[in-house]
């Protein structure tokens, strides 16, 4: 029974971090400026490859996972200088657009690197609990998803940026005229949201294998979180995780990997026909 | 006097203001092309025949998302869903009840008739539910995912339906062709991917594109390209915007089922990753560089970008992919309306300029 209770929480908190962490990312861009990045998977897979790339140079993993970030930030950015900013206004098109970048990005990374990358085996063990073990490094990437989520809440809220930034979501050609820069705002909170899409990758690279396609296995619980959640990361993103997370362990648990995934999408189909703006237009509704 | 002028006004509906071409050069020039491409097959050996019925094939599934899309203004990223429910329905019926009197007919109407009504029931929840376009693409994409790892997990034995086993990774493979009642010697006539089913494949493509000339210029199209236009106002207006992109949504969807057994039948074999992330990702090409807001636009860049994407796929087909996503982003950067269609105002912009506002 014990056994059972912690297998349980540990699926549960596992399913959680994975949704929590691979859909912030999506959620901020989505959240501040309406544009859903169908190439989010696309910057996991760099940050992944990098990550890998530079743990197999020596470097210490969580220094690997930062480059990794900081790479898929920057490729964020050029993508938004050179493309998204062109498309402002036009989300349908934006969506297109990052498809075809979806479409360049892996076949482009098949053509220069190959069918796949040799990994990189999952750091730190195992440990004893009851009497089943449990992956420790699963255990960090959970308080990594709740310490990214502190995180972003002090980044938008006791900080410069956060400040400006919000200011830009809640009325943008107010914000310009009282001089703030907003297409840099823009662009960076673009390079942000590519850049925790980035540490994603790399914090699952070490438990995965590395594949051009590997994108694909993120986004669709990406895009069931952002659309569960609504427009918000704090009151929507990090509670549809949760509920998700809930949803998918008991669903796994049940009935097996698969029966999970169609237990999220099933629950998401209803959500929207309920709550159309997500919980976090439930949440926020007096506040619109 | 009743059906003749119900004719007459079906007639009056193959051109209007929802489609480009009209008066009696597009019309003579249609039929030229249509002669043409019934005579292609006397001159070309049987393996390009097969290969341009192959063609043919998608271009079902792109004419139904552009109705979905370029029409009603919902954009949808499912489509291969719908193809590959019917490409599998059609296989379990067939191979649960063979291929004799008939049958592929009634296989292929109840094949395209389930993913209709499962694109119904999607689209309730989607249309009812209001969702906005940006989260239908991400729904309907999400779908489809999920459709495609389930149907590749039924490996084992214990994933069959009646006599047809679904086969995972690998798909469904030994289907009959489509068989029709044929009087005469040969019945029943078999369409192979040669002559016979060169000729029904363009003779269906021929009703379709008519009958959806004659629908999105009816006052059902109309509606539609209201709601595309400005939603508010067309509800405003009396107009229950949800149940018209459910409808176009289903007819669009129909089409790629019917695409989806067309596909079957040709290569006698369906496998999941037809509905994949890169499946899914072609018809969205096809329908934006041609042009989605029109029929005709939609049709000839449907057939020209999979020519090339073929000619390009002897390279490799990642090679090919790239491409397809340059056309992409180039389309939605410099022409978001489409390659064709941009060529097609080209003269008038050039002759008159400032007079036409292409946003």
């Amino acid at each position: 029974m014990f056994d059972a209770i912690v297998g349980f929480l540990y699926q549960f908190g596992d399913a959680s971090a994975f949704l929590v962490l691979c859909a912030s990312g999506l959620a901020i861009i989505f959240g501040m400026m309406g544009v859903i990045n169908l190439a989010h998977g696309e910057f996991i897979m760099a940050g992944a490859y990098m990550t890998v790339t530079v743990a197999k140079l020596g470097a210490p993993l969580p220094l690997a996972i930062v480059c990794g970030a900081l790479f898929a930030g920057l490729i964020g950015i050029l993508l938004e200088r050179f493309v998204i900013r062109h498309l402002y206004g036009r989300p349908l098109d934006t969506i297109v657009a990052t498809w075809g970048i979806s479409l360049i990005a892996s076949q482009g990374t098949l053509i220069l690197l190959g069918p796949s990358l040799a990994d990189i085996s999952t750091p730190l063990g195992s440990v004893q609990i009851g009497s089943l073990s449990y992956s420790v490094y699963r255990f960090v990437l959970m308080a990594t998803a709740a310490a990214i989520l502190a995180g972003l809440y002090l980044l938008f809220n006791f900080t410069r940026f956060g400040v400006l930034a919000r200011a830009t979501i809640q009325v943008p050609h107010m914000a310009e005229a009282l001089g703030v820069n907003t297409r840099f705002i823009y662009s960076l909170t673009f390079g942000i949201g590519a850049a925790l899409a980035g540490a994603t990758g790399g914090l699952y690279a070490p438990t995965m294998t590395l594949v051009p396609t590997m994108g694909a296995q993120f986004i669709t619980e990406a895009f069931v979180t952002v659309v569960t959640g609504g427009g918000d990361v704090f009151v929507g993103t990090a509670p549809a995780g949760v509920i998700l997370g809930f949803i998918r362990a008991a669903m796994t648990t049940w009935e097996g990997q698969l029966a999970g995934q169609i237990g999220l999408l099933i629950a998401v189909i209803i959500v929207i026909r309920v709550l159309p703006r997500g919980i976090s237009g439930l949440i926020l509704r007096e506040r619109t | 006097m009743g059906r003749r002028s119900f004719f007459l006004r079906l007639a009056s509906r193959l051109e209007g203001p929802q489609t480009l071409g009209r008066g009696w050069r597009f019309w003579v020039g249609a039929a030229v092309v249509l002669a043409l491409a019934s005579a292609y097959p006397l001159v070309t050996d049987s393996y390009t025949v097969g290969n341009t019925v192959y063609f043919f094939n998608w271009v079902f599934m792109a004419l139904g998302l552009c109705v979905i899309w370029g029409y009603g203004g919902a954009l949808s990223f499912g489509q291969t869903a719908f193809f590959g429910i019917a490409g599998y329905a059609y296989g379990v019926i067939t191979l649960n009840w063979g291929a004799d009197y008939g049958l592929t007919l009634w296989a292929t109407l109840a094949a395209v008739a389930l993913s209709a009504i499962v694109a119904a029931v999607l689209g309730y929840f989607l249309f009812f539910g209001r969702i906005s376009g940006v989260f239908l693409g991400i729904v309907t994409l999400a779908v489809t995912l999920v459709l495609e790892r389930f149907m590749a997990q039924t490996a084992g034995p214990e994933w069959h339906i009646g006599a047809a086993r679904l086969n995972g990774f690998n798909g469904m493979n030994g289907m009959p062709n489509l068989t029709v009642p044929w009087p005469g010697d040969n019945d029943p006539l078999v369409l192979a991917p040669d002559l016979p089913l060169y000729y029904f494949v363009l003779a269906l493509l021929v009703i379709i594109y008519l009958a959806l000339r004659i629908l999105v210029n009816s006052s059902f199209g109309n509606v539609l390209v209201a709601i595309r236009e400005n939603s508010e106002r067309a509800t405003m207006l009396g107009y229950d915007v949800r149940k018209y992109q459910l409808a176009a949504f289903v007819i669009g969807s129909s089409l790629a089922g019917l695409s989806g057994v067309l596909y079957t039948t040709w290569g006698q074999y369906i496998t999941p990753s037809s509905m994949g992330i890169t499946a899914a990702a072609l018809p969205i090409v096809w329908v934006a560089v041609g042009g989605r807001s029109d029929l005709t636009a939609t049709l000839l860049g449907t057939i020209l970008l999979i020519g090339g994407f073929q000619a390009l796929t002897v390279y490799g087909s990642q090679y090919a992919l790239v491409v397809m996503g340059l056309l992409l982003v180039v389309t939605v950067l410099l022409a978001p309306e489409g390659l064709i269609l941009a060529l097609a105002y080209l003269p008038q912009r050039v002759f008159r300029r400032g007079a036409r506002d292409p946003a």
